[in-house]
C-alpha cells in the first residue's frame, strides 16, 4: 500500500516517538510575526533557553502594521511595543527579520513562498492558523500558539500526532468568472468548519493540476477554515517553475538533487486515504458568504437559505447569524449594499489576484460607486513593487480604489483599518467572523477579488460575470 | 519540582451557548497588542459581555454566581479559528482561572494550546452535555468533577463519559504536557536529524 505525502514528510521528520504516544515532529522552517510571538521570548527568557536553531527562524512584521504610512514609531504604542520587541530578539538571537527597510517585508504566507523559504517536503510552522497556505507547494504547514511557538525557538520540533488525510478532488475546468476562492468556499460550505478537525487535506484533480502557485494557496490557505490545519497539493511541475530561481532556492547541484527528491515525496498513485471527497468544477459558482462563518455561503444569484433547510440542531446558529448579518432568507445577496470593499490577504493578496482584477477594471472602465470606501492592499512590498512597475497601481487609483502599503490591514482588527459600526464589507480576506474587521458589530462577505471588484463599482454585491461581461468573454 | 499532573479537576461550572464559537469571539484582537499574556484575563469574551450589557442581559461571564467556575462548559467546534493563544490564556486567566473545559467538540489549534496550558479540554455526546449544561444552570453551586483517570465527568448525581486523544490524556495524566522540558530531553536526536535535512546558509546582506 502506497502512502501519501502527508505520511511521507511526517515519518521524515519525526525525531523519536514520546512517552506519551505523540511524536517529537522536526521544523524546517519557522515563521514568525510581531503579532503572537514576541511574548514566547520572555517564555523562553524564563525558562533560561536560547534559540536553537536561528538559521531556521524568519520574521516579518504584517498584522500591526499600518498601510497609509509606516513612518515609525507607529502612532499605536503597543502595536509600536510589539515590533520593537521582535527586531530586538530577532537581533539578538541571530533571526532575519525581512525588514520594511530592506524591502522583503509582508503577509508571513506572501513573503515565504515568495523568497522561496516554502518548498516541496518541508515542515513549517508559524504561529499564525493560515499557515496551512505554505501546503500549495507540498509542504506540511500548520499554525501553532505562542507556547509551541517557544518549543520551538527552543527545540526546533513539537509535539504531534499524524493526522488522518482527506483527498479533496476538484475535476473539469471552472466557468468564467469563477476562481480558486469559490473553489475552497464551496469545499467548505459542504464540508463544514468543522469537517476537517482531525484531518490534513489534500487538494488534488485536474482544477488543482491547472491551477497556477497563487491559485493553490489561496486553496490551501482556507483548508484551516473548514478545521483543517493543514492542507497540501502535491508538487509538480508548477511547483517547481514558481522555486527556480528565488532566493532560498537551491541552487546548481541541490537543485538537480532537490528535484529527485520532491519528485519522489508525491503521494503514491495506490495511496490509501482515510476519506475521498469529489468536487465537479463546473458545479461551482461565484459564492459569497452570508453568515459569520465560512460555511454560510451562497452561490450570489442564489436564495439565502432558510433554518428549515439546516438540522434541528444548527437552526438556532443560523438564526443568530442571521439577525447578526440584518439579512433575509429567502432573497439573494445580490443587490445588498455595501459600505467597504477589501482587495488584499494572505488568501488573495498576491500579483494575480490583483492582475485578474485589473484586467476587468481596464476592459470595462467601471469606477468604485461614490460612498464605497475601496482599498486595494498588496500581500507583500514586492508585489506592491510588481504592481507598480505595470502601472497597475494607477488603474486602481484611477478607479477610485486606495492604493495601500503591504500589510495585514482589514482581515483583522489590529491596524488602523477597521470598519465602523454596522459597515458592511465586500471582502477577499478569509474570515467573516462577528467582529473579525474591527467593529463589534461590523459585517464581511467573504468572496473572490473579482467579485470584491464587481461589489465596489455597484455599490452593492453583483454578479462580477455581469457587470465585467465575463460570460462573453473566451479564453 | 511543582505536580503538574492532571487527573482530576473540581469546580464550579460556567457555559457558553452556541456551536463554532471562533477565537476572534473569545478574544478581540484589538486586545492582541501587548508583550505578556499578564493580565488578558479581563478580556475574555470582551465585546460579546458588552452586547449582552447593552442589550440588558448577563453574560455568564459577567454573572456574580459563576465568578468561581473553573470548569468551562461550551457546545461544538468551539475556538475555530484563529490561532491565537490569547484565547485560552485569557480563559486560565480570568477570575479563578478555567481548568478544565468539557464540550461536544474543539477546534484543533485550540484544542493544542490548552493542553500547551495545562487546560484538558474533554468531548461529551451533545445529549450528555445538554443535560450537564442543564444541571448547571438550575444550580451555579453544584461543583462539577472531570476525572480524567475514569474519563467521566460527575456533576450532583449526574454521571457522563467523555473522551480525549490518548496522546494529551497520557500527557495530563503522566505531567508531561510542559512539552518544552520533554522537547529538549531529545536534543541530540534533533541534532541528528537536523543535518540530514535541507537547512538555509547564512547570506550575504542579510
Amino acid at each position: 500500500m502506497g502512502k501519501t505525502l502527508y505520511d511521507k514528510v511526517f515519518d521524515r521528520h519525526a525525531v523519536r516517538p514520546l512517552p506519551s504516544g505523540q511524536v517529537q515532529l522536526f521544523m524546517d522552517v519557522h515563521l514568525v510575526h510581531e503579532l503572537t510571538s514576541p511574548q514566547a521570548f520572555g517564555m523562553l527568557r524564563e525558562r533560561g533557553l536560547s534559540v536553537a536553531y536561528p538559521e531556521r527562524t524568519f520574521a516579518t512584521c504584517d498584522h500591526v502594521i499600518p498601510t497609509a504610512s509606516r513612518a515609525r514609531p507607529f502612532a499605536d504604542r503597543d502595536a509600536e511595543e510589539l515590533l520593537v520587541a521582535l527586531e530586538k530578539d530577532c537581533a539578538r538571537y541571530g533571526i532575519r527579520y525581512l525588514s520594511p527597510a530592506k524591502g522583503e517585508q509582508g503577509i508571513v504566507h506572501v513573503v515565504g513562498p515568495e523568497l522561496g523559504l516554502t518548498q516541496p517536503g518541508m515542515t513549517i510552522c508559524c504561529g499564525d492558523s493560515h499557515t496551512s497556505t505554505h501546503g500549495a507547494f507540498g509542504a506540511i504547514a500548520f499554525g501553532i500558539g505562542t507556547t509551541q511557538v517557544r518549543d520551538v525557538l527552543a527545540t526546533q520540533t513539537l509535539v504531534m500526532e499524524k493526522l488522518k488525510v482527506r483527498r479533496i478532488e476538484v475535476q473539469g475546468r471552472l466557468r468564467p468568472g469563477v476562481y480558486a476562492k469559490d473553489v475552497i468556499l464551496a469545499v467548505i460550505q459542504r464540508l463544514g468548519v468543522q469537517g476537517g478537525v482531525g484531518y490534513a487535506y489534500e487538494f488534488a484533480g485536474s482544477t488543482v493540476d491547472a491551477f497556477s502557485m497563487e491559485e493553490r494557496m489561496t486553496l490551501c490557505n482556507m483548508a484551516v477554515e473548514g478545521g483543517a490545519v493543514c492542507g497540501y497539493v502535491n508538487p509538480d511541475a508548477t511547483t517547481v517553475a514558481y522555486l527556480r530561481g528565488r532566493e532560498y532556492a537551491p541552487e546548481g547541484a541541490a537543485w538537480d538533487e532537490a528535484l529527485r527528491s520532491w519528485d519522489a515525496l508525491r503521494s503514491d498513485p495506490d495511496a490509501r486515504y482515510d476519506d475521498v471527497v469529489t468536487f465537479a468544477a463546473a458545479d461551482i459558482e461565484p459564492t459569497v458568504t452570508w453568515g459569520v462563518t465560512p460555511a454560510q455561503s451562497t452561490a450570489v444569484n442564489a436564495a439565502l437559505p432558510s433554518s428549515h433547510e439546516f438540522p434541528a440542531g444548527e437552526r438556532s446558529t443560523i438564526n443568530d447569524a442571521y439577525a447578526y448579518m440584518g439579512l433575509t432568507p429567502g432573497r439573494p445577496l445580490r443587490g445588498q449594499k455595501i459600505d467597504v470593499a477589501f482587495i488584499g490577504s494572505c488568501t488573495n493578496g498576491r500579483f494575480s489576484d490583483f492582475e485578474e482584477v485589473v484586467k476587468h477594471l481596464k476592459r470595462s472602465g467601471r469606477k468604485v460607486r461614490p460612498g464605497v470606501r475601496a482599498l486595494v492592499v498588496p500581500g507583500s512590498q514586492r508585489v506592491r513593487e510588481q504592481l507598480v512597475a505595470a502601472g497597475y497601481d494607477r488603474v486602481f487609483r484611477d478607479a477610485g480604489f486606495e492604493f495601500r502599503e503591504a500589510g495585514c490591514s482589514m482581515c483583522l482588527a489590529v491596524n488602523p483599518d477597521k470598519l465602523v459600526n454596522r459597515e458592511i464589507c465586500a471582502s477577499s480576506s478569509n474570515r467573516n467572523f462577528k467582529g473579525r474587521q474591527g467593529s463589534p458589530e461590523g459585517r464581511t462577505l467573504l468572496m473572490s477579488p473579482v467579485m470584491v471588484a464587481a461589489a465596489a463599482v455597484s455599490g452593492h454585491v453583483e454578479d462580477a460575470r455581469e457587470v465585467f461581461a465575463l460570460q462573453s468573454q473566451k479564453e | 519540582m511543582p505536580d503538574l499532573r492532571r487527573t482530576r479537576i473540581a469546580g464550579r461550572a460556567v457555559g457558553i451557548d452556541g456551536n463554532d464559537i471562533d477565537t476572534d469571539r473569545i478574544f478581540p484582537a484589538r486586545r492582541m497588542l501587548c508583550v505578556s499574556f499578564e493580565g488578558v484575563g479581563a478580556f475574555a469574551f470582551e465585546d460579546v459581555r458588552r452586547k449582552s450589557r447593552e442589550d440588558g442581559g448577563l453574560h455568564p461571564f459577567d454573572d456574580p454566581a459563576r465568578s468561581e467556575a473553573r470548569v468551562l462548559l461550551v457546545d461544538r467546534n468551539f475556538g475555530c479559528g484563529s490561532s491565537r493563544e490569547h484565547a485560552p490564556q485569557s480563559l486560565l486567566r480570568w477570575k479563578r482561572g478555567i481548568a478544565a473545559i468539557v464540550g461536544e467538540s474543539f477546534a484543533k489549534i485550540f484544542f493544542g494550546n490548552c493542553v500547551a496550558l495545562g487546560i484538558p479540554c474533554v468531548s461529551a455526546a451533545p445529549e450528555d452535555l445538554q443535560a450537564l449544561k442543564r444541571a448547571t444552570a438550575a444550580d451555579p453551586a453544584l461543583e462539577v468533577v472531570v476525572d480524567l483517570e475514569k474519563k467521566l465527568v460527575k456533576a450532583g448525581p449526574l454521571t457522563i463519559n467523555v473522551s480525549i486523544p490518548d496522546g494529551p490524556l497520557g500527557q495530563f495524566l503522566t505531567g508531561r504536557w510542559d512539552s518544552v522540558s520533554e522537547l529538549l530531553e531529545g536534543r541530540e536526536d534533533v541534532a541528528a536529524l537536523a543535518r540530514t535535512l535541507p537547512s538555509f546558509g547564512p547570506r550575504e546582506n542579510h
